[in-house]
């Protein structure tokens, strides 16, 4: 593994600009939803001239202390359940071990193309399947004006908690339940191979941990945090192995997403628990379709369709990583639109205690 | 400490956000000025991936002590816990 440091690129003023702002924006939503940043961290460093694999390993390096730093400040607001984080963590490893595994079968069989088109397919199945629940839940929530609600359990949450397996029932306080980690396990692993594939295992951890095991969306989106930590000090251990992690890029955008984690972290104590969900299905579905556009792409270089013109593979790339970065600055807008409203709001509130009735 | 009511009287944290962020700007200082050096050693891989982990470790302390009290001396703080029902 010599010499794998020629491979990293000189940095300028303006490449240090520009990765800090995207950590910044990256941070802010991950802070807010428990993951969410890297899909586009990847591809910016890539648009940079940073290697792949480098750009993959340095954005796992930034990830595991940034996703700390979130974890601990959401911990001080009560939203944070450890054991849950770590147990979902450990399979989740695992999970992140067999997806790169996956990875490296693909690309041995099919090149870049094949494994750029199965990351692409997981994305689009993936992000349509759950993030169109997690949207369409997120909406239902808000037309039926039961936002100030309690949440509720789903069925398949009670049902998962109502099963007693003996020697493997564990209290999570998150879930005010005991269940059996046995359910946890297909979970994580399954956080964990999306997030090898598509770096943001969080789009199938919180879900899983709403709507099958019961927890409430702002501890979820918590927790997550914490299996991000567990996942990327695992994954960032894996590459440096190789020498692969640049630690100036991963520093640099560490220094941007601490920012925008602490903000996005502050943000969730105003905002209604719908709205956790409601972000979170949005960029979903719009990185799903940002992911679509690349699909034909890969198939034309597969050569299971006709070849595209070059022309046209450029206007769809560039279309691609805009609708993506299009995503996460949406994201980042409804948080700090929510945030701002919540602000406003209690100020007014307190104004009005203070002065008796003239809100 | 002779704080008045619950009012905004509670002491911002900037002593300590300013302390922070000077360790945390050498800290990166180091890092863009010795870049070469540091790099030929942390992408050497084996036992040396101890060099990037520990790393972030010590970043991730210093900056984010500060960016947290940065936040909170531009006075964005969490919502204060006051469940009105």
């Amino acid at each position: 593994m010599q010499d794998v440091a020629a491979n990293f690129i000189n940095l300028d003023v303006m490449n240090i600009t520009y990765l800090f702002i995207v950590g910044f924006v990256g941070g802010l939503v991950s802070g807010f939803i428990g993951s969410g940043g890297a899909f586009v961290l990847t591809p910016a460093m890539m648009s940079l001239g940073v290697p792949g694999l480098i750009a993959v390993a340095s954005n796992m390096c930034h990830k595991f202390p940034k996703a700390l730093i979130g974890a601990i400040k959401r911990a001080k607001y009560g939203q944070v359940d450890v054991k849950l984080g770590i147990v979902l963590g450990i399979s989740a490893e695992a999970g992140v071990l067999y997806g790169a595994h996956i990875q490296e079968s693909i690309k041995k069989a099919f090149g870049d193309a094949g494994s750029n088109l199965y990351v692409s397919v997981a994305f689009v199945v993936i992000l349509a399947v759950v993030g169109g629940f997690v949207l369409r839940d997120a909406w239902k929530t808000y037309k039926s004006g039961t936002t100030n609600e309690e949440e509720t359990i789903t069925k398949l949450a009670r049902w998962v908690q109502s099963i007693n397996i003996p020697g493997t029932m564990v209290y999570f306080k998150s879930l005010n339940a005991r269940i059996s980690v046995l359910f946890t396990i297909p979970l994580g692993f399954a956080t964990g191979m999306l997030a090898a594939t598509i770096a943001v295992g969080g789009f199938i951890g919180v879900p899983a941990m709403i709507y099958v095991l019961g927890a409430p969306s702002l501890m979820a989106s918590a927790s997550e945090l914490v299996i991000a930590f567990v996942m990327g000090l695992g994954g960032s251990f894996k590459y440096a192995m190789s020498g692969l992690v640049d630690i100036r890029l991963a520093m640099i955008i560490l220094a941007g997403s601490l920012f925008g984690i602490q903000l996005g972290a502050i943000g969730t104590t105003y905002v209604k628990p719908f709205m956790i969900k409601m972000v979170m299905g949005v960029i979903m579905v719009i990185v799903l379709f940002s992911r679509a556009l690349m699909v034909p792409v890969y198939l034309s270089q597969l050569g299971l369709i006709q070849t595209l013109a070059d022309s046209t593979v450029k206007v769809l790339k560039t279309t691609s990583f805009i609708i993506m970065a299009f995503a996460l600055l949406i994201g980042a807008f409804i948080v700090l639109k929510a945030m701002w409203q919540g602000r406003r709001a209690e100020k007014l509130l307190h104004a009005g205690e203070l002065e008796h009735g003239k809100v | 400490m002779a704080s008045g009511y619950n009012k905004n009287v509670r002491k911002k944290p900037i002593g300590k956000m300013i302390f922070m962020g000077i360790l945390s700007v050498a800290l990166y200082a180091v890092l863009l000025m010795k870049q070469d050096a540091i790099n030929s050693y942390f992408g050497r891989g084996g036992i040396y991936a101890f060099l990037p982990i520990i790393t972030a470790f010590v970043f991730s302390y210093f900056h984010g002590a500060f960016t947290g009290d940065f936040w909170t001396v531009l006075g964005v703080e969490a919502k204060k816990k006051k469940e009105v029902k």
